[in-house]
């Protein structure tokens, strides 16, 4: 490398690397296809995501790291993602009212166009539970209109790319077992007893 | 098949602080941050029809060095039909090193100044450069020799 080649990498060293925002521009253009943000939360750090309809996506990083919930949103719903928290501040500080205890309905609109027929169906219904009421796989399966579907419907809410927000923390087992869930049965019991169903 | 490509706020990671350099280097440092913007707007809006993401930052920069000649034309018919100097001399440059290195640079043909800045700075392959200037090997490894040795003489003056 020639000494003119060095003076002009140590130089460029010193420029200024602090370069501007984009979230604001790009959601102007209607190009903010997915925005996401990180939250914390007493269940641990969230990423939330939404498209210009709604949230599709609120992950424990734990289970899901962000890496990946990312690279899975560009390929389901779109490559233009990107960290531009303004169109999250309203499901932030809604989370942070329902873990506070302040708040027991969701009213940030959900983003069902990126849920396949069924899924959707069971996912609905599921958000018809209200706070301090459950249901179970079965009944969930019978509102979406397939009642013997009730496997598929334990299927559908182990896929919920929302939860939290369209609870299927609320569905348990017929007899009043937990079941599962995705997020680890602590956090089911942490919610279900937020929301007084345990005590 | 289309690609897989990546979140754009990976690309952006990876490549903002060479872009942004780039621009305070090629296009100035009071065009820099607008330059910067339109630069990624435009990337932002056609990612999604890139039909291959292996050579992700020549395609950058060559949307950098087409937004910063656009800002340099912009620049000169802005300045034309001013009749008086502006009162203030222009902006002190931000603390960017060398501002005299840079201004020389800024005064080299838009490729020679694209294609010494990506060689010294960022340390690409003529392969790469000559992707980012569509032009050959040849012709890029020329406009860095042009480019470099003109830059040697004015800074021994």
């Amino acid at each position: 490398m020639s000494e003119i080649e060095t003076i002009l990498r140590r130089a460029a060293e010193q420029l200024p690397a602090a370069a501007p925002d984009l979230g604001e521009r790009a959601e102007a253009e209607g190009l903010l296809d997915v925005a996401y943000a990180s939250v914390d939360s007493p269940l641990g750090p969230l990423v939330v995501a939404a498209t210009p309809r709604g949230l599709v996506r609120v992950a424990y990083t734990d289970r899901s790291p962000p890496d990946d919930v990312l690279a899975e949103l560009a390929r389901r719903v779109s490559p233009r993602v990107l960290e531009a928290p303004a169109r999250l501040d309203g499901v932030r500080r809604e989370l942070d009212e329902y873990f506070a205890g302040g708040r027991r309905e969701f009213e940030t609109p959900v983003d069902w166009s990126q849920l396949a027929g069924f899924t959707r169906k069971i996912l609905r219904a599921t958000a018809r539970i209200r706070f301090g009421d459950t249901s179970t796989y079965a009944g969930v399966a019978t509102k979406a209109g397939s009642p013997r579907a009730v496997r598929a419907a334990g299927n559908a809410l182990g896929a919920n790319p929302v939860p939290v927000v369209v609870p299927c923390h609320r569905v348990l087992r017929t007899g009043g077992a937990l079941g599962g869930y995705a997020g680890g049965s602590e956090r089911k019991e942490f919610l279900l007893r937020l929301e007084g169903v345990l005590t | 098949m289309s690609v897989k490509l990546p979140p754009f706020q990976a690309v952006l990671d990876e490549h903002r602080v060479d872009v942004y350099r780039f621009l305070v280097a090629t296009a100035g440092p009071t065009d820099a941050d607008d330059v910067f913007q339109e630069t990624w707007i435009a990337a932002l809006r056609a990612y999604p029809r890139l039909r291959r993401a292996d050579n992700l930052r020549a395609w950058l920069l060559r949307i950098a060095h087409n937004k910063a000649i656009d800002a340099h034309r912009a620049r000169g018919r802005r300045a034309l039909p001013m009749a008086e100097p502006p009162e203030q001399p222009v902006a002190a440059p931000v603390a960017d090193g060398r501002p005299e290195l840079w201004e020389h640079v800024r005064e080299l043909p838009s490729k020679q100044r694209t294609a010494v800045f990506c060689r010294a700075v960022l340390g690409m392959s003529y392969a790469e450069l000559a992707a980012l200037l569509d032009s050959s090997e040849e012709a890029a490894r020329r406009n860095v020799h042009e480019g470099l040795k003109r830059l040697r003489r004015e800074l021994s003056e």
